[in-house]
């Protein structure tokens, strides 16, 4: 290994740009580090010093920075109970999203045969649609003269005057249908790597279908699990279109109330309330990464 | 060396030749296959094949790709259905068992080691869901057997394509299967490391005493380490048997020149003399022992191996009874160390096949000499001329 003679390295990679190495690397990242400093980091330095303001103030009359950290306090005494709704709706909405999506994606993996690509097309179809309109959909879907309420009230699954729309189950079905691709697509793209012959030789070792499944096929996915339930749980935590079109008052997630508080011109508890949301957010992501990175989710 | 014995194993022939079936412990744990079908939507990859495979034995499974070895080490493993027939090991029939319930394992072709899995589990994994005691005891002698031991905690994708193969040799012989079927298990190493692993895997077969059922498509492979080689073709066995049998008595054109290589010139037999038959080719006549002849009457392919052809001087004297070829004009010499290859040019426009040892006994030929074809008239064969007289042969060129 240590043979192969310095004119080889020379020839596989030409001298002449051997010295641009150095800062293309950094020329090459110039133009997201900057896009990240003006539309991130500024705004977010901004935000969690907004977030220290004196409420008193107004956009207006203009905020004086107090540093005062008594925000975090009021809004978590205030917005508890969003909060954990808003933990709550995305965490089921993620598990939905899972119960769905995982067989949708080993399907299209291992079964499609020569359907896989159109099933993939299928998948993402719906973001030619805009998010908005999606959603407004699902209005008439889950309204209360649509086949589905009915079918529902004649089976005595709802009550009689049982509604669908402007409930929990219609926030927790908007979240789940909106955010189920990002599960689907990294299942798949897991599953799709995983050789069917490691399924044959789980047979061969005397593991059932169910076996293999549990002790091959589940584990070698786990990257695939882990990403989509990133990619559903956060955006899913922050969202408030679902419960703005599909949800009533009693429903609000803590996406809502900061945006009520905008609206209202309270700057520094929005603020407040976005920067623990974040932190939250984060806590929770660090915590199952790691969980799901040591255990190997078996 | 030469087999004198009458055969009475033609194409396609069913009974197994149990005779070399090495450490073969008495009793009915043979695996036997009878009049085993499978029919894919556009082939029939396997064609209404009887087998029988000693209990102990080391066979092999000889042929081209597409021939349906492959497709019946499958069925064995229960990863294939048959169409119709029948599979039976031990007296059971196990053709629709499902692959979890056979006392049967598989080393694959690529492996197909779990990756997320260290060695020492990918070792134990048969043994853990058979729900056997004392896993991890098992799983170090195993490792130890396969000289793997200080990898114990690796995962697949850190070993070599050698050490690689011996892991998935250990993952399916820990669990001491009745039968071990082996797809190409050598394909993908190198040449030197493959011929090591032959005479390991042999070695490996002998101390355990372990049915083996060997797919390959390399005739020096299965040669090399089968007690019985079964040589397939086009979803059929062509011929059986001990592969010095096989080698110094094929049965087929298929067999002649896919194991090994052979001249197959034409002629005519016009009729038998006591023990032996007398052929006419290209106006010469030879004595043909009848034993030696798959067909004794009408058109036939006379065979002849080119290592048992002696590239003579017109004229010269031998030492015995020759059948002689007179009139050849040497087309090629290549002198390749141990032995040189002539091809010489007949008069009926043929080019034949010799590979001289290089003993210095024999006088080197150069392109252009006039040569006399010569051979001990035991080692000629006789085919059915019916038959393509290239089948078998490979042909590089074509990948």
């Amino acid at each position: 290994m240590s043979h192969p003679a310095p004119t080889q390295a020379a020839e596989t990679q030409p001298p002449a740009k051997r010295p641009l190495g150095g800062w293309m690397g950094y020329l090459l990242l110039a133009p997201a580090a900057l896009w990240l400093t003006l539309f991130f980091i500024v705004p977010m330095a901004s935000m969690v010093s907004t977030s220290l303001y004196d409420p008193t103030g107004s956009l207006e009359s203009g905020y004086a920075m107090t540093g005062h950290v008594q925000n975090y306090l009021t809004v978590l005494a205030d917005y508890s109970e969003q909060f954990l709704r808003s933990l709550m709706y995305a965490g089921a909405a993620t598990i939905a999203c899972i119960i769905l999506g995982y067989p949708l994606a080993y399907a299209i993996a291992f079964k499609a045969g020569r359907w896989k690509n159109l099933m993939l097309v299928a998948v993402i179809a719906p973001f030619f649609t805009s998010f908005l309109i999606r959603t407004l959909s699902w209005q008439l879907i889950l309204g209360d003269q649509a086949w589905v309420a009915d079918t529902l009230r004649s089976l005595q699954i709802l009550g009689e005057n049982g509604r669908l729309l402007d409930t929990p189950v219609a926030v927790v079905t908007g979240l789940t249908y909106n955010f189920l691709p990002f599960m689907v697509l990294p299942l798949y793209t897991s599953l799709e790597k995983i050789d069917p012959r490691l399924h044959e030789a789980g047979a061969d070792l005397y593991a059932s279908p169910f076996t293999t499944f549990r002790k091959v096929t589940l584990p070698l996915s786990a990257p695939g699990l882990v990403a989509g339930t990133l990619l559903t749980f956060i955006p899913a935590a922050g969202d408030y279109i679902n419960v703005e079109l599909l949800g009533n008052p009693q429903t609000q997630m803590i996406g809502n109330v900061i945006q009520n508080l905008f609206d209202g011109g309270s700057y520094p508890e929005a603020a407040a309330l976005s920067v623990t949301l974040m932190a939250v957010i984060v806590v929770l992501v660090l915590l199952y990464i790691r969980k799901a990175g040591t255990e190997e989710l078996v | 060396m030469t087999d004198t014995s009458p055969r009475t194993t033609g194409p396609g022939a069913g009974e197994a030749v149990g005779a070399a079936s090495g450490n073969a412990v008495a009793g009915g744990a043979d695996l036997v296959l009878t009049g085993v079908t499978k029919r894919f939507t556009d082939f029939v990859a396997v064609d209404n094949l009887d087998l029988t495979v000693p209990q102990g034995s080391f066979f092999a499974l000889l042929g081209p790709s597409g021939c349906g070895k492959t497709t019946t080490l499958r069925m064995v493993a229960g990863l294939e259905t048959p169409t119709e027939g029948e599979i039976r090991l031990a007296g059971q029939d196990i053709t629709h068992l499902k692959p979890y319930r056979r006392p049967v394992n598989t080393v694959f072709q690529s492996y197909a080691l779990f990756p997320h899995l260290t060695i020492f589990e990918n070792v134990a994994f048969g043994l853990r869901r058979q729900g056997k005691p004392d896993v991890d005891a098992a799983v170090a002698a195993m490792l130890d057997l396969v000289e793997l031991s200080d990898l114990a905690s690796r995962r697949p994708a850190q070993l070599s394509g050698g050490q690689q193969q011996r892991v998935a040799l250990a993952r399916a012989l820990i669990n001491r299967p009745q039968v071990l079927l082996l797809d190409e298990p050598l394909g993908a190493l190198d040449l030197k490391l493959r011929r090591q692993m032959q005479i390991e895997l042999k070695r490996i077969q002998t101390d355990v005493g372990i049915t083996f059922v060997h797919v390959t498509h390399d005739q020096e492979e299965a040669m090399t380490m089968a007690d019985t080689v079964a040589v397939m073709n086009r979803g059929v066995i062509e011929q059986m048997g001990a592969p010095m049998d096989l080698y110094e008595h094929p049965m087929t054109t298929f067999v002649a020149n896919f194991l090994g290589q052979s001249n197959l010139i034409g002629g005519r037999v016009l009729g038998s003399d006591g023990a032996d038959l007398e052929v006419e080719v290209h106006g010469t006549r030879l004595r043909v022992p009848r034993s030696r002849g798959a067909q004794d009457t009408g058109e036939v392919w006379v065979g002849i191996r080119p290592e048992k052809v002696q590239v003579c001087a017109p004229g010269s004297a031998d030492d015995g009874p020759r059948s002689r070829l007179a009139g050849g004009v040497i087309t090629d010499a290549s002198f390749i160390g141990v032995s040189t290859q002539y091809l010489a040019r007949m008069p009926w426009g043929q080019e034949l096949m010799a590979f001289e040892q290089n003993t210095g006994a024999h006088e080197q030929f150069r392109v252009g000499d006039h040569v006399e074809l010569r051979w001990v008239p035991e080692h000629t064969f006789l085919l059915d001329a019916d038959q393509d007289a290239n089948a078998g042969v490979e042909r590089v060129d074509e990948g």
